[in-house]
């Protein structure tokens, strides 16, 4: 088994959201769902971060960002889309500057749907990317490591 | 012989211990949150998982800077555990604090670089009051060897009442704990992002974290040799005792900011630990 899966990091970003998935997602770490009971810590660092956690539809300003945060992470991630705007722009899809869904800019692994997406429901998504992450991990194993630059 | 077993104790069970405290901290601290927390071993998962990721590398510089900090940190623990010079065992660890600071340095990240630059200031803060505290160590056993020290008269800890209090103060920066944990944080997301360790990923973080797993081995040690002249059935409770104080305070404290670190702790370092020396320096007279 891949320690992935036991010591899983997050690192959240709101790519224009409503916060109202922010909220509910933060709401993930206090003391009635606890995620650090499975040892997964909310850091805000693209460079320590195993899976990103995005919400809200994704726009012109903030699509470079995300992009960035995304390629920032080092190999094995996985990438957890959360709530109605982040599958597919939500309320605010008809917007002209909106994209409809975050996966038009990076690849996207699990959808967790809602507006805004419970607790559980998060969990719920977050527990089926560390799926993803240990085959992941595996098959990165026996490719053997690679350091790459972030461009 | 016996220093060999000393030695290879720490290096086998010096990240252990390091882990398993820290583990108690993180629980420790989910508890007071009225949280589960997450297991015990946590540390060590989170460590191996670091292994299997990949390292992205901003400067080749980093890597050795960063296995020059886990060098000197172990060098200062087997200085430390083997009995030897407690004045060389602490200027061990000094260097390795400043190759840590050089690693967070020689990256690109703006916080990586304010976190280094508040660590040298915290380094200027912590480092007075511990060299105050093997000043006193001298005083009372006339020897800086660790296996004199362990031998003091039964008194010690009373002789060195004040400057155990200093000691214990500077030692919530030394752990980076609230309200000191200016130059990375435990908890990301905060202004600072996580400081000194930003640039780090992989294995490169792997090697950040067990430098720390030793360096609580280390401190614990330091705790340690204040009550040594006890035995170590009262000894080591006590050291975990105020060890685990120490996850009190971080968990009730606020940040400062560094001039107010900076003044506080050499405040500090001043009315207890120079006091207490001067005390002791005319006592043993
Ligand atoms: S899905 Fe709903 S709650 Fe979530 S960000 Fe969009 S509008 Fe807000």
């Amino acid at each position: 088994m891949s320690f992935l899966k036991r010591s899983p990091w997050i690192l959240h970003y709101a790519a224009t959201s409503c916060n109202g998935c922010d909220i509910e997602l933060l709401a993930c770490l206090t003391p009635i769902y606890d995620l650090e009971r499975f040892g997964i810590i909310n850091t805000g660092n693209p460079k320590h971060a195993d899976i990103l956690l995005v919400t809200g539809s994704v726009n012109e300003e903030s699509r470079r960002v995300l992009e960035n945060l995304y390629h920032q992470m080092p190999e094995p991630k996985a990438v957890v889309a959360i709530g109605a705007c982040a599958l597919s722009g939500g309320i605010f899809r008809p917007a002209y500057n909106v994209y409809g869904g975050i996966d038009q800019v990076i690849p996207v692994d699990v959808y967790v749907p809602g507006c805004a997406a419970r607790p559980e429901a998060i969990i719920d998504g977050v527990v089926q990317a560390l799926a993803l992450l240990d085959a992941r991990a595996k098959a990165h194993k026996r490719r053997g490591q690679v350091s790459i630059e972030s461009p | 012989m016996n220093a060999w077993v000393a030695a290879l104790g720490f290096l086998v069970f010096g990240p252990l211990l390091g882990a398993l405290l820290a583990g108690i901290d993180r629980r420790l601290t989910a508890r007071l949150q009225a949280r589960q927390g997450p297991p015990l071993l946590q540390p060590v998962y989170d460590v191996l998982k670091l292994l299997e990721k990949d390292t992205l590398v901003v400067t080749p510089l980093q890597g050795l800077y960063l296995w020059l900090f886990l060098f000197f940190m172990i060098g200062a623990g087997l200085i430390l555990f083997t009995g030897g010079d407690l004045l060389l065992s602490l200027f061990a660890l000094t260097v390795s604090g400043i190759f840590l600071c050089l690693a967070a340095e020689s990256t690109n990240s703006p916080y990586s670089h304010l976190g280094a630059s508040r660590e040298l200031m915290l380094m200027m803060a912590y480092e007075p009051m511990l060299l105050v505290a093997a000043l006193g160590f001298y005083l009372t056993n006339d020897s800086f060897r660790v296996s004199v020290i362990t031998e003091a008269a039964p008194w010690q800890p009373l002789q060195l009442l004040g400057i155990l209090v200093g000691f214990l103060f500077v030692l919530t920066i030394k752990l980076r704990k609230s309200p000191f944990d200016l130059s990375t944080s435990h908890h990301g997301h905060q202004e600072l992002v996580k400081g000194l360790t930003t640039d780090f990923s992989g294995h490169h973080l792997a090697l950040v974290e067990i430098g720390h797993w030793y360096e609580n081995a280390i401190l614990l040690a330091w705790l340690y040799l204040f009550f040594a002249p006890w035995g170590p059935w009262l000894a080591i409770p006590i050291a975990l005792i105020l060890f685990f104080l120490e996850v009190l305070v971080d968990n009730t404290h606020a940040r400062l900011t560094w001039s107010h670190t900076l003044k506080a702790s050499w405040w500090v370092t001043l009315l207890l630990g120079t006091t207490n020396l001067l005390l002791l320096a005319w006592w043993v007279r």
